[in-house]
C-alpha cells in the first residue's frame, strides 16, 4: 500500500486544476475533501494531508482537489464566486470519479448538490467568515492609518475586487459568501469530547498552520467507519 | 447563562489562541489580554469577535470595540454579558 501523494487533475473552465491525491487508484471508496476557504485552508492542510495518508493505510483513496484560482491554479481568484467553486467541486467529484464527500468548515458552501454520501466537519456559514476577514482587513487598514468599515469594503467591492486575507475577491464572490448556509446535513460532525463529535482544536481560527497527529488519525478513524457504512 | 458566557469566552480563547486549559482556567476579571498575551494581535481580535457572535448569538457593532474591550479578561467577559442580556 503506497501512502506516497500523487499530483491528479481535473479540467474546469478551460484550466486543469491540481488535485493531491493519496491511496490506490483501484480503491472501491474515493474521497474528494473540499476543503476550508481561503487562509483557513492554509491553516488545516497539514492536518488534513495526515488525515489522507492514514486513509490510504485503510485502503480509502483521497482527492484534495484545487478550489480554481487558489493554491497552484491559473485561474483568476477575482473571477471566481461561490457558484464557480460548486460547479469545479461537482466537476472534480465526476471527472475523479468520487464515492464520497467530505467537506471542512467552509468547503461546506461549495459541495452541494453533489449526487454522493456528504459528511461535514464543523459547517460554517459565509457571512460569518466574510465578516472575520472583513474584520481583519479593518484592522490592517487602521494599522496603516486608513479608516474602513465593513460597509466601505463592500461598498469598494462594487468598483472592483477587494484584497480580503490575502485573496483579491470579487463583488459576486462577496455576496454569495454573504449569502450561502450549509443546508441540512445528516452527517454534520463537531469538534468536541462527546461520542458523536471528534476530538480535536479548531486549528482554522488560529494565526499559523499547525500539524496534529492525533486530530488527523481521529479524522481518518471517523472517515473510514462513515464511508465503509454508507455509498457504493 | 452568565457563568455559560464566562466559561464560552474562555473556551475561544483557548481555540483562537492555542492557549491551554490551565492558562484559561486562571484567568480571572483583571487578567490583561492585549498587549500582555502575544499571541492575541489585532488580527485575532477579528477571528474573537466573530466566533463571540456565533457562539454567543449576538451582534457586535465594530464601533463598540476599543482597546478597552480587549484589556482585561473581565471587560471582554462583562461586554459579552451585557450583550447577551441585551
Amino acid at each position: 500500500m503506497s501512502t506516497a501523494p500523487r499530483h491528479l487533475s481535473y479540467h474546469f473552465k478551460g484550466y486543469d486544476e491540481a488535485c493531491l491525491a493519496f491511496g490506490d487508484a483501484s480503491a472501491t471508496r474515493r474521497i474528494l475533501i473540499v476543503p476550508p476557504l481561503f487562509d483557513e485552508m492554509n491553516r488545516v492542510r497539514a492536518v488534513l494531508v495526515g488525515t489522507m495518508r492514514a486513509l490510504a493505510e485503510f485502503s480509502v483513496m483521497t482527492l484534495l482537489p484545487d478550489l480554481p484560482g487558489c493554491n497552484e491554479s491559473l485561474a483568476t481568484i477575482s473571477a471566481q464566486t461561490i457558484d464557480s467553486w460548486q460547479r469545479a467541486m461537482a466537476a472534480a467529484a465526476d471527472q475523479l470519479t468520487a464515492t464520497h464527500v467530505v467537506t471542512i468548515r467552509g468547503g461546506a458552501l461549495v459541495a452541494t448538490g453533489i449526487a454522493l454520501p456528504l459528511w461535514r466537519l464543523a459547517p460554517v456559514k459565509g457571512a460569518s467568515l466574510l465578516k472575520t476577514m472583513l474584520r481583519t482587513r479593518m484592522a490592517s487598514d487602521k494599522e496603516a492609518g486608513r479608516a474602513t468599515t465593513l460597509e466601505s469594503l463592500m461598498a469598494d467591492a462594487q468598483n472592483g475586487p477587494v484584497d480580503l486575507s490575502g485573496y483579491h475577491l470579487g463583488a459576486t464572490m462577496l455576496a454569495g459568501l454573504e449569502a450561502a448556509s450549509p443546508a441540512n446535513n445528516a452527517f454534520d460532525v463537531t469538534l468536541g469530547e462527546s461520542p458523536d463529535q471528534l476530538p480535536g482544536k479548531p486549528l482554522w481560527l488560529r494565526a499559523e498552520p499547525q500539524e496534529d497527529a492525533d486530530m488527523s488519525a481521529a479524522l481518518a478513524a471517523a472517515l473510514d467507519r462513515w464511508s465503509a457504512s454508507c455509498g457504493r | 447563562m452568565s457563568n455559560k458566557v464566562d466559561s464560552i469566552i474562555r473556551l475561544i480563547l483557548s481555540d483562537m489562541l492555542g492557549l491551554s486549559p490551565l492558562q484559561v482556567s486562571q484567568m480571572d476579571e483583571t487578567t490583561e489580554l492585549f498587549g500582555a498575551i502575544p499571541e492575541l494581535d489585532s488580527m485575532a481580535v477579528a477571528g474573537l469577535l466573530t466566533e463571540m457572535e456565533d457562539r454567543l448569538d449576538i451582534m457586535i457593532d465594530d464601533d463598540d470595540v476599543d482597546g478597552e474591550l480587549f484589556a482585561t479578561f473581565g471587560n471582554l467577559v462583562a461586554f459579552a454579558k451585557a450583550k447577551v442580556d441585551g
